[in-house]
């Protein structure tokens, strides 16, 4: 009983690090996708880039497509031990989503001068859209973990 | 001076593949080296001598996005093929039992330790890319052939050695934490992403500000099928070692090795 209650914790953990995990590569992968390969707002150099914000991009760059992988390999083996939980697993990813669109959005937008959200326009409503939009599922992700902190995983 | 290079990289290879032909040859003949293994080989030998030989060669000498396509065929790609394909394991095979102990002590001594860990293989591989584009040996390896040489030989051993102690099949010395060699990997790969817009930026000596934002980008953007893969293998090993005991025999193909140097 007592090795059940340990295994419990761990898939617990498992299942939102997997999350966050896969969240954080998702959100990654969109915002490369979207605005800078499909919108063209968003540069992949800009001369007012810090050597700070360059080393800052480059580690998201490189843990977000090993996270995404690493993150769906914890699915796959949370599934061989029939303990995936899908809401735990969903608090994880939108916090992962919250908060790397909050970090790029911030820290990588506004303190790192890496590149701005788009060129050409007035930029403020640009900023506020997408550092609110980052909060509100970040919100969502933490609401949804406390609802799974009581629980236990039989609910999926 | 493509010229010049074309036959030691044309015999060097030739050699090899036929080195490795023989090998293969006589073990297949016990029935003891699998195809899947030989076709990475080959494939990985193929694509060194693309990068090397013929008109990416040509094109890599005029022009740095051309240098950049060759760097990550024979830094990158061809690495991961190769390493996956074993060649220490059938090396240790075709020999006879007393030289193979001979070799797994050479792998097991001290020098080869220091060299084959994580950190040793990163700085190898990552640092003398920085070398090579931040200072001015990218403009003095035009000048000199032996330096031109050396330069690319550097580029395919610390590539193999950097993929083989994060993908390795082959016994190995020692290896730290999966953890450990995961935030190597990551560090390595950032290290990669943020020499690439630094090129964007400032390009090396004697390159143009046109090739050197196209060369950056080829490699950001291109080297990353390769960097998926190591990082997919890697992953994939993991899930296999930490597999339940019930669902063992779906474990990775690729995690285990035949021969094992480690006595634990």
């Amino acid at each position: 009983m007592k090795q059940e209650g340990r295994t419990d914790d761990r898939s617990r953990k498992i299942n939102l690090l997997a999350g966050i995990l896969v969240g954080l590569g998702f959100v990654a992968f969109l915002d490369e996708a979207v605005f800078h390969q499909l919108l063209h707002w968003h540069h992949f150099y800009d001369r007012s880039t810090t050597s700070a914000g360059l080393v800052s991009d480059g580690l998201f760059h490189a843990f977000s497509f090993f996270a995404t992988v690493a993150g769906m390999y914890l699915i796959a083996d949370l599934r061989r031990r029939k303990s995936f939980w899908l809401r735990r697993w969903l608090a994880g990813f939108l916090i992962g989503v919250g908060s790397f669109q909050l970090y790029d959005g911030l820290v990588h937008h506004k303190l790192f001068d890496l590149h701005q959200i788009r060129y050409g326009v007035d930029i403020a409503p640009y900023d506020i859209v997408w550092n609110a939009a980052a909060t509100i599922v970040l919100v969502a992700g933490a609401m949804l973990l406390s609802q799974t902190r009581g629980a236990t995983s039989g609910h999926t | 001076m493509e010229g010049s290079t074309d036959w030691v990289w044309t015999t060097s290879l030739s050699l090899i593949a036929v080195a490795y032909a023989l090998v293969v040859l006589k073990l297949r003949g016990l029935g003891r080296w699998p195809a899947s293994r030989m076709v990475l080989f080959y494939a990985g030998l193929v694509t060194s001598g693309v990068a090397l030989v013929g008109p990416l060669a040509q094109w890599a000498h005029r022009d740095f996005t051309g240098h950049m396509v060759g760097h990550i065929l024979l830094g990158m790609v061809a690495p991961v093929l190769l390493v996956l394909s074993a060649p220490v394991t059938l090396v240790l095979r075709a020999l006879t039992t007393r030289d193979a102990k001979r070799v797994v002590r050479v792998l097991r001594s001290t020098p080869l330790r220091i060299v084959t860990h994580p950190v040793t293989a990163a700085t190898l591989n990552f640092g003398g890319l920085w070398l090579l584009y931040r200072t001015d040996l990218y403009a003095l390896m035009h000048q000199y052939t032996w330096l031109l040489l050396l330069i690319h030989i550097h580029i395919f051993a610390a590539g193999y050695l950097f993929t083989a102690t994060m993908i390795g099949v082959d016994p190995m010395p020692h290896r730290p934490t999966r953890l450990v060699r995961a935030a190597v990997l990551v560090a390595g790969l950032a290290s990669h992403a943020i020499l690439a817009k630094s090129l964007y930026a400032s390009p090396p000596e004697g390159v143009t500000l046109l090739d050197g934002e196209r060369a950056a980008q080829v490699m950001y953007y291109g080297g990353l099928p390769a960097e998926l893969l190591v990082v997919i293998v890697f992953c994939h090993q993991w899930y296999g070692s930490t597999a339940p005991r019930h669902a063992r025999h779906e474990a990775s193909p690729v995690s285990g090795s035949a021969v094992s140097t480690r006595g634990a």
